[in-house]
C-alpha cells in the first residue's frame, strides 16, 4: 500500500485507516458525523495527497489541453483554474478534473486518485503531433484541502498568499508554514476553502501548523468518509458512481463544461448530436420518503419495473435523511417525481428533489 | 469494560439472560468498528429466530451490517427508541443501546457463547 507524507500525522491523531485504491488513508478520526458537521460549521482539514497531478508543458500546451478537454481552457490566464473532464471519442468520461493554468506553456491537471495511471496513459496516447512534454509527477506531490467558513482566519497567519482577495477558482504560489506551495481557492465540499499542493519532501509541518492554528476555530481533521458525505450534499460528482465511460456531461447535468463554440475536442461530434437530439436520461438528486438508506447500486424501480441503479447514496449528516443521485429517463426527471428503490427485501419510496442539497450561506 | 454477566458471540453481539428472557445488543468493539450508527432495522414482535439467524440490520454512514441472534427464541420487544436515536448504540452499547428482547427457546444455546474473559481474549487476537 502507498502512503502519503502525512501518514504519521494521521496515526498520531488516532485515525481509523483503510485501504483506498492502493493507498493507506484515514477514513475517519473523531467520527464521520462530527467531522462533517465541523466542516460545515467551522473547518475541516483533509489529506488528499492520493490525487493525481499531470504536467503538460511546451509550445502546444494550450492547444493540447483544448483537444482533450470539452471546456474552453483559452479563457484561463496564469493563476486561473477550471473544472472540466477528459473525454473519450464517444463524449463520455475518462475522468473529471481540474485544469490549472500556471503559465501559458504549463498546465497542471489534477485528477482522481483511482484514475491517475489510466488518465496519464490516455493523455500520452493523444499526444500525436502536438509539441508538448507530458509528465506524471503525482508521487512527488502532497496535497491538503482546508475547507469551511473559518478557512481564511485559520490559513492566513501561516501564509504570505493574500487569501481573502483570491477569487474562487484561482491559484497562487507562496509559502505555507515555511514550505513552497501552490494554493488554490477550490474544493470538493461545497464550502469556501483552499487546496494546498507542495513538492516539498517533508510537508508534515504544514499539517501540524494548520491543525494548531485551527484549534481555537473548531478545525477538525476529516477523513474519506466525511469527504464523501460532504461532496454528495453539494452534488459534486464522483467518478465511478455518478460519471464514467458510459455517461456524457450532458446526461450528468454538466452541460456547462461543454463549450460547443470550440471547433474541435475529443468527443465533440457525439456531444453535438446528443445536444441536438436531446438526452434520453439525466442525473438527478433524490431523497427517500420512507425509512431507510439508499446506497450505490441499489436497484431503482419506475412503475414497478427496474430502470437502473442508485449512482450515489448516503445518509446526510446535515439533513439527517437518505439522499443520493440517480439517472432517470428524461421524462421522469421533474422535481417531485416519485419512484422506488430496492433496499434488501423492501421497495422504498423516493422522490426527485432539487440539487444541490446544500448550498453555503456565506 | 465487558459486563461479566453477559455472553458474547464471535460476531460481536452480547446477550444478557434473566430467567428465560434474553436481551441482545452489539458490543462496544462492534459499535466502534461501525462508526456513527445512523439507522437500524428492527424485527417485528413475534418473529421467531434461530441462533445465528439475522435479527435485522444496523447501518453506519458508510456500511450496512447484519445483526445475528446469539440464541433462539421469539421477539417480545424491540428497542423502538433507536429508530429516532440510533446514536445511542454508539453511546451506550451495553445498556440503553440494547436492540431486542427474546423469550428464549433453548437455554442450551448459551453453551456455544463466550464469557467476558474469553471475549476479551478473542478481541486481543483480532487486534494483531
Amino acid at each position: 500500500m502507498k502512503q502519503t507524507r502525512f501518514n504519521a500525522n494521521h496515526r498520531k491523531l488516532g485515525a481509523k485507516m483503510i485501504e483506498f485504491v492502493g493507498w493507506d488513508m484515514p477514513v475517519e478520526y473523531k467520527g464521520i458525523i462530527d467531522e462533517h458537521i465541523a466542516c460545515r460549521t467551522a473547518a475541516g482539514l483533509f489529506d488528499v495527497s492520493h490525487m493525481g497531478e499531470i504536467h503538460i508543458t511546451g509550445k502546444d500546451a494550450l492547444a493540447f489541453v483544448q483537444h482533450i478537454s470539452p471546456n474552453d481552457v483559452a479563457r484561463l490566464s496564469p493563476g486561473m483554474v477550471q473544472y472540466t473532464a477528459l473525454m473519450t471519442a464517444k463524449g463520455t468520461y475518462v475522468d473529471d478534473m481540474l485544469v490549472y493554468c500556471l503559465h501559458p506553456e504549463f498546465y497542471l491537471l489534477v485528477v482522481n486518485a483511482a484514475n491517475t495511471d489510466k488518465d496519464y496513459a490516455y493523455i500520452v496516447a493523444q499526444k500525436g503531433a502536438f509539441q508538448v512534454s507530458l509528465d506524471n509527477p503525482s508521487d512527488r506531490y502532497s496535497q491538503l484541502a482546508l475547507q469551511g467558513r473559518k478557512a481564511i482566519p485559520i490559513l492566513q497567519p501561516l501564509t504570505d498568499v493574500a487569501l481573502a482577495p483570491m477569487k474562487s477558482f484561482t491559484c497562487a504560489f507562496g509559502k505555507v508554514a515555511g514550505k513552497e506551495c501552490l494554493v488554490s481557492r477550490t474544493g470538493y465540499t461545497g464550502e469556501d476553502g483552499f487546496e494546498i499542493y507542495t513538492l516539498d519532501p517533508e510537508p508534515g509541518p504544514i499539517w501540524d501548523a494548520i491543525i494548531e492554528s485551527g484549534k481555537p476555530h473548531g478545525l477538525q481533521p476529516v477523513g474519506l468518509g466525511a469527504r464523501d458525505t460532504l461532496r454528495l450534499e453539494a452534488k459534486l460528482p464522483l467518478y465511478g458512481n455518478d460519471i464514467d465511460d458510459t455517461t456524457t456531461p450532458l446526461e450528468a447535468d454538466f452541460k456547462w463544461i461543454v463549450k460547443f463554440k470550440k471547433s474541435e475536442f475529443l468527443g465533440r461530434d457525439v456531444l453535438v448530436r446528443q445536444n441536438e437530439q436531446g438526452i434520453s436520461r439525466k442525473l438527478v438528486g433524490f431523497e427517500l420518503v420512507d425509512r431507510g438508506i439508499a446506497r450505490p447500486h441499489y436497484p431503482v424501480y419506475l412503475g414497478g419495473v427496474q430502470t437502473g441503479q442508485v449512482a450515489s447514496g448516503t445518509f446526510s449528516p446535515l439533513f439527517k435523511k437518505s439522499i443520493g443521485l440517480v439517472y432517470l429517463p428524461i421524462n421522469k426527471t421533474a422535481i417531485g417525481t416519485e419512484f422506488e428503490i430496492g433496499i434488501r427485501d423492501r421497495k422504498v419510496k423516493a422522490v426527485v428533489v432539487p440539487t444541490p442539497f446544500y448550498k453555503r450561506d456565506y | 469494560m465487558y459486563p461479566n454477566n453477559f455472553h458474547y458471540t464471535k460476531d460481536h453481539e452480547w446477550v444478557e439472560v434473566k430467567g428465560d428472557i434474553a436481551t441482545v445488543g452489539i458490543t462496544d468493539y462492534a459499535q466502534n468498528h461501525l462508526g456513527d450508527v445512523v439507522y437500524i432495522e428492527l424485527p417485528a414482535i413475534g418473529k421467531a429466530l434461530d441462533a445465528h439467524s439475522t435479527i435485522g440490520t444496523i447501518e453506519s454512514v458508510k456500511a450496512v451490517s447484519e445483526i445475528f441472534s446469539p440464541v433462539s427464541g421469539e421477539v417480545i420487544e424491540a428497542n423502538g427508541a433507536l429508530n429516532n436515536s440510533p446514536e445511542v448504540v454508539n453511546q451506550d452499547p451495553h445498556g440503553k443501546g440494547w436492540i431486542i428482547r427474546l423469550k428464549m427457546k433453548n437455554k442450551g444455546d448459551l453453551q456455544a457463547l463466550m464469557n467476558a474473559a474469553d471475549y476479551e481474549k478473542y478481541l486481543e487476537g483480532l487486534e494483531e
